[in-house]
């Protein structure tokens, strides 16, 4: 039998020995998350190859970073997961931080994770309204929204934006908690533990969703690690791989929590894993908001920066993976060149593994499982 | 002159319904979708239209509108006459199968004594305008979304045209209106005698008008909108009456041959008899509703048109009334359309219902349930009610131990077909995982 997941398989004959179709899914489709461009070669409806045509929504951010002061960029790379900004935001600022050698304050780390889990949270039920949509289920989407509408409003109250938020500075928090923040994130966590467990009663154990989810799209350990394959689509296959406990940052490495892993790699386990990260993501912003220490929330670093020449790299655990950027500082206040490894256009590498030999609805949902931002991937 | 109308004299009647029916339906239609989007909303925590008209009344009216006055696009490397053609004939399979369908005891155009071989027949045909629509537009998407139609309507209408053998069985006849006669002779309407058949006849008949999960032909998040991704405009809402229409002829088959027609629910209880009077009052109270909701709109226009609502329903209430109280004999005769539209409904919100709760299946799998359990099912179930039938007319068992034990043996056998479906499943996931 021949192996007709692995990438370098070709079919030069169809099994009616007709005709190979080519469609392009995308730029502009329903369920392509965007403007990807997936030119797909089909048998009937069986995939035999696919290509991933991106860049559709490239601005050159990372080029854009040198000719900006540090301070100036920071806004910048909320543009790029523009689901997640808040987890982009951290991973910049954690990273110039540690090209200045400079650490934020035990209050500002506490806070910052508080506000990162929410925006996992936030961005995962995105991710889990969209990919339901893309399955065929058309309410849970509306559900998913209603909680991540809690979340914008607490991003709201603290920093006046919803979406592209800016929230963290290089150095610290520009901003104090804002009175009843603790109370109001409590609330939210309580109340979405129950939400969480209705989703899953819609969605788990339905025939047809497991159906459709389970055996589609199998990405075994050893694959994901060659592609570089990060965060829920790594763990799906197995791998206990999460930077928040392999390399823990901000205030993680004080909070109890456990990294969810699947064991097939297919769809479905994708999506166990991240429901049980919204667990666990409730479970530590339940315990960070029960002890935020007091003090400042600036590092005295100064308000013009300058780091010292060299070179750094440092990398979070975002919603979708890995988000890790590499900054090279030439002594000057502008980063002489940044580059950012963004999780959704690594991730999406994997898309073709997954695709082959499956069916045109499949691709659908492979799509979505990847969890893929487009301003991410074109940067 | 004289003998022209000579001629038409004994079918004027049915000249009238049908004039009626081409008239009113595409406004139902319209009806129906907006009660589609109301109900959507109401499951997922909206409000739903509600900007045209006071709570959105107007809307259907303003889709319509605005499909009638869209620029009407043939794609250039379509192949034009086809194309053209296509969704009339999708509309006209669609309004033709109403020809038979019995709204009451007075209100039927033919009462044909192939009645409901003829519905079956006439509505299977909107295929062709499907997979013409498809192939004429000259895109994959729209070929893929024909192709995968015509192999979903030709394996479902099969398992549901079994299911409806069931209910001829009981009935006796093809004839649409004896049906509905033979329930009320009975005494039971047939969802009670064959409930398995009710429910292979449910699934079959979202599928075979391709709603959701079973929307495979459309499939909008996979392959944009099927067989009408090249349409627009005119053309577009042509196929859109036709799908509708369809629901509303598989609503009504199923309404005709299982929840006995034009009759009102529990017919023989004698104490029940105020019954009659809920139409009229149900009616009256939507009015009320409708006058009490009026003062409160923000503007005079839609002021003015909930207070219009409210005095149409009225209009509609008193004949209701009439038949009710002063002229018993019209009563079968007025009431029947609207029990008969109040049971379409029913059905036609079930499959909402499903649309809004379900993901939507594969194709693969759609062809697997309907092929390895809804076909031999539905044939199981014809011969034990055939067996159970039998049983009650030639050895005289009475009819509900007989048609009992007919539905235990086929539940018996569905669970034997799900438990090897789940087999082979579990067999076909091993496969995959060693090719991977």
């Amino acid at each position: 039998m021949a192996d007709t997941r692995s990438p370098a398989f070709t079919v030069e004959q169809t099994v009616l020995g007709a005709d190979e179709i080519i469609i392009n899914m995308g730029p502009q489709h329903p369920s392509t998350h965007g403007v990807l461009r997936v030119k797909l070669r089909l048998d009937g409806e069986r995939v035999i190859g696919s290509e991933c045509i991106i860049g559709y929504l490239h601005r050159g951010v990372e080029k854009i970073a040198e000719h900006r002061t540090y301070t100036q960029f920071a806004p910048y790379v909320d543009r790029m997961d523009y689901v997640a900004a808040v987890s982009n935001g951290l991973g910049y600022c954690e990273t110039v931080e540690k090209l200045l050698g400079a650490e934020a304050p035990p209050r500002a780390r506490v806070v910052r994770t508080i506000l990162t889990e929410l925006q996992r949270i936030a961005s995962h039920l995105l991710w889990l309204g969209t990919h339901a949509l893309d399955i065929g289920a058309l309410t849970p989407i509306f559900y998913c929204l209603r909680e991540r509408e809690e979340i914008l409003k607490i991003f709201e109250k603290y920093c006046g934006a919803r979406l592209t938020t800016h929230a963290f500075r290089i150095g610290g928090l520009q901003y104090e908690t804002y009175d009843g923040f603790e109370q109001e994130t409590r609330r939210f966590c309580e109340d979405f533990r129950i939400k969480v467990d209705e989703y899953e009663r819609l969605l788990t154990e339905n025939r047809i969703w497991v159906g459709r989810t389970k055996g589609v799209g199998i990405l075994t350990a050893q694959q994901a690690i060659d592609l570089g394959v990060t965060g829920p689509p790594l763990r799906a296959c197995g791998v206990a791989w999460d930077i928040r406990k392999a390399m823990p940052y901000a205030a993680y490495d004080q909070y109890q929590f456990d990294i969810p892993t699947g064991k097939n790699g297919d769809t479905y386990d994708r999506y166990l894993v991240r429901m049980e990260e919204l667990r666990q993501s409730i479970r530590i912003c339940l315990q960070a908001i029960e002890n935020i220490p007091s003090g400042p929330i600036m590092a005295r670093i100064g308000k013009v920066l300058k780091p010292p020449p060299g070179e750094v790299y440092h990398s979070i655990e975002a919603p979708k993976g890995e988000i890790g950027y590499y900054i090279v500082s030439d002594g000057t206040t502008q980063p002489y060149r940044v580059r950012v490894r963004p999780p959704s256009f690594i991730n999406l590498q994997a898309f073709d593994t997954m695709v082959r030999g499956h069916l045109v609805a499949d691709v659908v949902a492979i799509i979505g499982t990847l969890d893929i931002v487009l301003g991410e991937v074109d940067r | 002159m004289q003998s022209i109308i000579e001629f038409l004299r004994p079918h004027a009647l049915p000249l009238l319904y049908a004039v009626l029916i081409v008239a009113v339906l595409p406004l139902l239609a319209g009806y129906v979708v907006l009660l589609e989007r109301k109900v959507m909303a109401d499951m997922q925590a909206r409000l739903g239209p509600m900007r045209v008209g006071p709570h959105g009344l107007l809307q259907p009216i303003a889709d319509a509108l605005k499909l009638l006055l869209k620029e009407d696009i043939i794609p250039e490397r379509a192949d034009k006459w086809i194309f053209w053609m296509a969704p009339l004939i999708s509309v006209t399979a669609g309004l033709l199968a109403f020809a038979a369908l019995p709204f009451g005891p007075g209100f039927l155009i033919a009462d044909l004594n192939i009645g409901l071989l003829f519905i079956v027949a006439i509505s299977s045909m909107g295929i062709f305008g499907i997979v013409l629509g498809g192939w004429a537009s000259n895109s994959h998407y729209s070929l893929m979304g024909a192709l995968r139609s015509a192999a979903q309507l030709v394996s479902y209408e099969v398992a549901g045209g079994m299911a409806l053998v069931a209910g001829v069985l009981l009935a006796g006849t093809l004839s649409t209106r004896e049906m509905v006669d033979a329930q009320a002779a009975q005494g039971v309407w047939f969802i009670f005698l064959c409930p398995v058949a009710f429910f292979i006849y449910l699934v079959a008949s979202v599928a075979e008008t391709n709603r959701a999960p079973f929307d495979m032909p459309e499939a909008e998040s996979e392959l944009v909108a099927g067989y009408m991704t090249e349409f627009s405009g005119f053309r577009w809402s042509l196929y859109f009456l036709a799908e509708y229409a369809n629901m509303i002829v598989v609503a009504g088959i199923a309404t005709t041959l299982f929840l006995g027609g034009g009759a009102r629910p529990f017919g023989g209880v004698s104490w029940l008899r105020p019954l009659d009077f809920f139409p009229p009052l149900f009616f009256v109270g939507v009015a009320g509703f409708c006058f009490y909701r009026a003062p409160k709109q923000p503007v005079l226009v839609q002021k003015l048109v909930m207070a219009a609502f409210g005095g149409l329903f009225l209009l509609l209430a008193l004949p209701l009334g009439v038949a009710a109280t002063i002229l018993p004999a019209w009563k079968a005769a007025v009431h029947g359309g609207f029990w008969f539209v109040a049971k379409v409904m029913l059905y036609i919100y079930v499959f909402l219902w499903i649309r809004f709760t379900f993901p939507r299946y594969r194709f693969d799998q759609l062809m697997h349930l309907g092929w390895f359990f809804l076909i031999p099912l539905s044939i199981v179930n014809v011969m034990s009610l055939g067996i159970g039938l039998v049983l009650h007319r030639q050895a005289g068992w009475s009819l509900p131990v007989a048609l009992g034990l007919s539905t235990l043996a086929t539940l018996v056998v569905a669970l034997y077909l799900a438990h090897v479906g789940e087999q082979r499943a579990g067999i076909s996931d091993t496969e995959v995982e060693s090719e991977a």
